[in-house]
């Protein structure tokens, strides 16, 4: 079978982001960027897939600005295939990705498709869900395991009392939560064995899909300062402020 | 504007991430409720008790027992006709229903509000909680979920709603339901716990867990909680993680014990009323927003403040 990971190019998890003076946005001009942790988990159970024999083809999909080639090489390093580009410098939302995957899931038919469970700059957690709804598949989200049998798959999902498994019929749509793997680093052999994989050119328009925004961004504030507060010196003085804002046992 | 908020509930009671939502809902207008599952009476009365609902839909059907989105999205689709917002608790069964419906209706979702600026306009968290963002919508019908702990939650008497059944719908065929493990707990649910006491990748052992904080957490009658370094190092199970990925916390008392404080973790929990830390390294960045700090080693000054208090 087939699988798609589509990816997306982030503000590294590491960085503190900081929000424009202006309050357009989050200033993302000379910042690290890298690929959103839960694309990782998804790249990495796709090619686990390939090594149980499983999988036959990883292909991975990125929707955004030239740039976003290097995320794509990133996963190619992982061990994808092949890679799609859709290239674009206008700012994308949930809706309209979905709308662009949709119609590479037309032209490729691929039996899974994994995604991260959300991107941690929008923090939506919408597009694969979203990409259920318009093709029609069963969707497996936040997934911490995944075992296809046959004509099906098995995703155990993490809810919020614990977690569930649902059995879907493929082709279906799986989302990455954070404990489904370990994603690995891509060796140097691989680094460059991958800038030679394919890597097709794209735009929104070829697949008519109309990316303006349906919901526009009105302002960017920083989230409210919590005022600083105290070092106790000891547990005795912690008890008493405990007691004076009334914990007790 | 009539607004339909769907009802998060486990069979017998309605969820308290569902009252929140109520309460964002009616800051759009008329509040109707969908109960969806099976057998679900019981849920439907204790629906139309919930303050200022005018109707409750009950959608009683086999295939809506375990929430399916793909059973459920459909039927939820055809109430949309009459309805101009569907307003979902951003809870991890409504963050997976929501967006199928969504799509199937056009409209972008707004994910995870924190107020309601207007008719069509929102405050939402972007990059971890690090940003807030306002927009504003500019499609012909809201798809909305909620942050439970950044609305007051709706009182549960004096409603008197309608219940009118819903008979669209069934099994989509595309999915079922194989079984589930729930963590069993008598304690408060993290979400709705006055207060929290979590632990970090300080403690070093589940046993560590179990022997400091457990004790304090059941002294106070607060909720478990655990960063989301406690949860992959095995201490914990994976339902106790406060974090961007985990749980959104706001209680009365947060006690930070042996968690450094990462961006991922505050944005969990920076909300809480008052927060406690307690960590060895003066520099921990979850001093930065403590109220009472403490530096001390976890495992002298936790066994002492639990027998202290």
């Amino acid at each position: 079978m087939k699988i798609l990971v589509p990816v997306k190019r982030v503000l590294d998890y590491n960085v503190k982001p900081r929000v424009k003076a202006d309050g357009t946005g989050v200033d993302l001009a000379n910042v690290k960027m890298s690929m959103n942790p839960f694309d990782e988990i998804a790249v990495e159970e796709a090619i686990r897939l390939k090594e149980k024999g499983v999988a036959t083809e990883v292909i991975v999909a990125s929707i955004g600005p030239a740039k976003a080639q290097e995320t794509l090489r990133t996963a190619l390093a992982m061990g994808a295939d092949r890679a799609i580009l859709v290239q674009t410098d206008d700012e994308v939302e949930p809706l309209a990705i979905a709308k662009i995957l949709k119609a590479i899931v037309d032209g490729e038919t691929p039996s899974l498709v994994i995604l991260g469970k959300q991107a941690i700059d929008g923090d939506n957690n919408q597009t694969g869900q979203m990409l259920a709804a318009l093709t029609g598949y069963a969707q497996g989200t936040f997934a911490s395991a995944v075992n296809v049998d046959g004509d099906s798959v098995n995703v155990t999902r993490e809810v919020d009392g614990g977690l569930e498994t649902v059995k879907l019929k493929l082709p279906a749509i799986v989302t990455t939560d954070l404990r489904l793997n370990e994603p690995r680093y891509a060796s140097l052999p691989n680094i460059m064995k991958a800038k030679s994989k394919p890597l097709e050119n794209k735009t929104p328009a070829d697949y008519g899909v109309d990316t303006a925004l349906r919901v526009k961004t009105v302002k960017v504030s920083e989230p409210a300062v919590r005022s600083a507060g105290i070092k106790v010196a000891d547990v005795d003085e912690l008890v008493a402020k405990l007691k004076a804002i009334g914990v007790h046992s | 504007m009539k607004t339909l908020v769907w009802v998060e509930h486990d069979g017998s009671a309605v969820k308290d991430a569902t009252l929140a939502a109520v309460t964002a809902a009616s800051k759009l207008g008329e509040v109707h409720l969908l109960v969806a599952g099976a057998g679900v009476d019981g849920v439907a009365s204790a629906a139309a008790a919930i303050a200022g609902v005018a109707t409750v839909h009950v959608a009683d059907n086999a295939a809506f027992a375990n929430a399916l989105p793909e059973n459920l999205a459909p039927m939820i689709v055809d109430l949309m006709g009459s309805h101009d917002a569907f307003v979902v608790p951003a809870t991890t069964t409504g963050k997976n229903v929501a967006p199928r419906v969504a799509a199937l209706l056009d409209v972008m979702q707004i994910s995870e509000i924190l107020s309601v600026e207007g008719p069509k306009t929102f405050t939402r968290p972007i990059y971890a909680g690090n940003a807030i963002a306002t927009v504003e919508s500019s499609d012909s019908k809201l798809v909305l979920t909620v942050r439970g702990t950044a609305f007051e939650k709706a009182a549960t008497t004096g409603g008197s709603a309608s219940i009118e059944a819903v008979s669209a719908g069934g099994d989509a065929g595309l999915s079922s339901f194989v079984g589930s493990e729930i963590a069993a707990s008598e304690r408060p649910e993290l979400t709705s716990a006055k207060i929290i006491v979590s632990g970090g990748r300080a403690l070093g052992s589940s046993e560590a867990f179990e022997a400091t904080i457990t004790p304090l957490a059941d002294k106070l009658g607060a909720g478990l909680g655990a960063s989301r370094a406690a949860v992959d190092a095995g201490y914990v199970p994976n339902d106790y993680q406060v974090g961007q990925t985990g749980k959104i916390v706001a209680p009365e008392v947060y006690f930070a014990i042996g968690i450094s404080g990462a961006i991922q973790h505050l944005a969990g929990m920076k909300d809480s009323k008052t927060i406690v830390a307690i960590n060895k390294d003066e520099d921990a960045p979850i001093f930065q927003i403590a109220d009472y700090g403490l530096v001390a080693d976890l495992f002298t000054a936790v066994p002492e403040l639990t027998a202290k208090i």
